[in-house]
């Protein structure tokens, strides 16, 4: 898709979506924003996919900050997910400060988070699907795009557990995963069991005889409609997080997979074949444009949050953000084993405007009695808002590489581009439940060692190559590693190796010698048996001493050719 | 769809068997590691050229399949076909494959003779960096094909 193509999906879908005049638009508060407002839309066809992903261990409303900086390279640049802000608000005709310019940008963030409150929760997500499933009988099909089982302390205690039950009684029909698989290989089966539905991957093999290690594809008839599920975990899973952890299972893209297992499908009678994937956009963006025969892309791992569905070919992209955030419903006339037409929105979860569930309002608080006395301590305060998502830093991992620094007494702190973790409003306490939504992990050892400035170099090079490679491919979908104690100057348009640039240790103001040994600080590293104590200590002691947090704007990584 | 997967399990563990046996064979001619210097992509060349007796090899016909990031440098997987037809006149006598970033260029070589019945190997590999592998395919007619993919070996601990 070039960018006139873009821009005329765009003006189609602002008129379909309700975006534009007659939608949420004209609702001026959340007060005036109506359950009914969200659950409206236009009726199309035999089948309506819902679609969830990356809830990431949220079942309560959260805050949830949608990034700045959000740059995509080669044939992405320029092209959603890879516009944020004012040019997002253009592309898609959205006008600011309206219902959709908050949940789908950052723009003027704070004042409108004050305004429309939280988003997400799975008792607001159980009355929007009642709702759809009351209208729509058997055509509705659920799935989750998989990383909704972790990013929460009670989903670390519990393993994924919480989160399984929480989904099957949201009625959860399918799944795939990417943090799932970091419970251990041990873990992974009964999880699949709590969670209740075919656990779709059709990209993990064993390494020994590269069998399948679970189902590739689930067949399901809605609406008269035999529809093929085929699922794709994330590939990088065993680069990105620790492979011992999952030893035995290898996972990759795997395009030939996909495609004979699409080509199993269609050879098996499917009328509908769907790709529920957790790739990351832009890697699904290029498999729909190389793989014949996939109808709809689910998409995940990257976050995006789009309001229209991208078409590449014959095939429809939705992006659904996370955390709760978005439910996606997408309307889909199949006719002889063909699309005919469909209609797509991406629809907010205000939570205030959602009369909770009862019975998921009670399952949630259930679930989470037994962490609520450590939920509820309160570390600290902060001043300004706190945010993880953005490509380089975000408030929250400056907070985490302040607190290494000070807590581990080195000289420079790495903290990884995890593009989870929810987002606090200035003014708003800081507790252990805050705390955990950024760091709750199976591996959370916060190391002390010593690194030489050229393996800090080779470190930036090599993260910054999975975000900026111009073959989405080779893209892991994570943000680039957070520095703390060292600027640097990236070059995102540069080859690996000649990216980075201007390394300076900020503390004294000198470059960064390559022959030098450092005293560097982390966590989240992949290493098996990396000592340390866990980040949520060292990150709520850091807290409980400076009482209240001012977080400074970050000016030490300046970008160029972006 | 069932029946469809145990089918490709097969077929796929008898690849992989085959592979693997053959693989062990030509690294002991071959030789995995040795020399301290690393390759270059010109002594990759070097030894593509001698391994084909003088001749070069056009792309084509040679598919590849690899992951494009190493989830463990010691053992990456790959699996090379060529198109042919593999009769008595027309077949695929030799593949070779080789690494322009590892100790040494030649990684293993693989003989076919028409009862071979399809030009297609599957084996692991190590590799020390992130590199191209070359696979060459050598045909009865005396043609020579290749294609070549970037592996890349991460150094991790930053991701996700």
């Amino acid at each position: 898709m070039n960018r006139r193509d873009f821009l005329q999906v765009a003006a189609a879908a602002a008129t379909v979506l309700g975006v534009g005049p007659g939608g949420l638009a004209r609702a001026a508060t959340a007060q005036g924003i109506s359950q009914g407002d969200l659950l409206r839309f236009p009726a199309k066809g035999n089948v309506t996919l819902l679609h969830v992903t990356d809830i990431h261990g949220q079942l309560r409303p959260v805050h949830f900050r949608e990034p700045s900086i959000n740059l995509g390279v080669g044939e992405a640049a320029g092209l959603p997910p890879h516009i944020t802000g004012k040019d997002f608000l253009k592309a898609f005709d959205i006008k600011a400060g309206s219902p959709e310019a908050f949940a789908l940008t950052m723009e003027d963030y704070v004042a409108l988070a004050r305004q429309y409150g939280r988003v997400g929760g799975l008792d607001r997500l159980a009355t929007l699907v009642k709702a759809i499933r009351a209208e729509r009988g058997d055509k509705v099909l659920l799935l989750d795009g998989g990383d909704s089982l972790q990013g929460s302390w009670g989903a670390l205690q519990t393993k994924g557990g919480d989160m399984a039950r929480a989904l099957k009684a949201l009625g959860v029909e399918g799944s795939t995963g990417h943090w799932e698989f970091t419970y251990g290989k041990d873990r992974v089966p009964g999880l699949i069991e709590e969670l209740g539905c075919p656990f779709l991957a059709c990209n993990v093999k064993d390494t020994e005889w590269e069998e399948n290690v679970f189902d590739g594809t689930h067949m399901y008839e809605r609406g008269g409609v035999k529809i093929a599920v085929v699922g794709q975990a994330f590939p990088y899973t065993p680069v990105a997080n620790p492979r011992w952890l999952m030893p035995n299972w290898s996972f990759g893209i795997r395009e030939e997979t996909i495609r004979e297992q699409v080509e199993a499908a269609r050879a098996a009678g499917a009328q509908l074949v769907v790709l529920l994937s957790h790739n990351g956009f832009d890697v699904d963006r290029k498999v729909a444009s190389r793989v014949e025969g996939i109808d709809v892309i689910l998409t995940g791992h990257t976050h995006d949050a789009l309001p229209v569905a991208v078409q590449v070919g014959r095939t429809l992209l939705i992006a659904s953000g996370s955390h709760g955030k978005f439910l996606s419903r997408l309307d889909l006339d199949v006719r002889d084993g063909q699309v005919k037409d469909f209609s797509y929105r991406i629809i907010p979860v205000f939570a205030d405007a959602i009369a909770p569930d009862p019975e998921m309002a009670k399952l949630v608080e259930d679930l989470r009695a037994p962490y609520a006395a450590e939920y509820a301590k309160v570390v600290g305060e902060t001043d300004g808002l706190l945010f993880r998502r953005g490509n380089f830093n975000g408030t929250w991992d400056d907070l985490i590489c302040e607190a290494l620094l000070a807590e581990r007494d080195a000289e420079i702190a790495l903290s990884p581009g995890f593009r989870w973790g929810t987002t606090l409003l200035p003014g708003e306490k800081i507790t252990m439940e805050d705390v955990w939504n950024q760091t709750a992990i199976t591996y959370p050892a916060a190391y002390r060692m010593e690194m030489s400035g050229q393996m800090l170099k080779d470190i930036l090079e090599d993260v910054a190559d999975n975000l900026f490679n111009p073959d989405p491919y080779y893209q892991q979908g994570g943000d680039m590693v957070r520095v703390g104690g060292m600027g640097y100057t990236i070059d995102i348009a540069k080859p690996i190796g000649s990216r980075i640039g201007g390394m300076t240790h900020l503390k004294s103001g000198k470059p960064i010698d390559p022959a030098r040994n450092y005293v560097v600080t982390g966590w989240a590293s992949v290493n098996e048996a990396t000592s340390g104590p866990p980040i949520w200590d060292i990150v709520s002691a850091h807290i409980g001493k400076r009482k209240v947090v001012t977080v400074k704007d970050n000016q030490s990584v300046r970008i160029v050719g972006a | 769809m069932t029946t469809n997967l145990h089918l490709d399990r097969r077929v796929a563990r008898r690849t992989v068997l085959r592979g693997a046996a053959t693989a062990a064979a030509a690294a002991g001619t071959v030789g995995l590691f040795g020399a301290s210097a690393f390759a270059t992509p010109e002594k990759a060349n070097e030894m593509m050229t001698k391994l084909l007796g003088g001749k070069t090899a056009k792309e084509g016909r040679v598919t590849l399949t690899m992951p494009q990031i190493a989830e463990n440098g010691n053992t990456v997987p790959l699996t090379v076909s060529v198109d042919s037809p593999m009769t008595d006149k027309d077949y695929v006598k030799a593949v070779h494959i080789l690494a322009d970033g590892n100790p040494e260029p030649a990684v293993a070589s693989f003989g076919f003779t028409p009862a071979s019945g399809k030009a297609e190997v599957s084996t692991r590999m190590r590799m020390a960096k992130t590199q191209n592998i070359l696979a060459v395919a050598e045909m009865s007619d005396g043609s020579a094909w290749m294609t070549k993919t970037e592996v890349k070996v991460t150094i991790g601990g930053c991701g996700g």
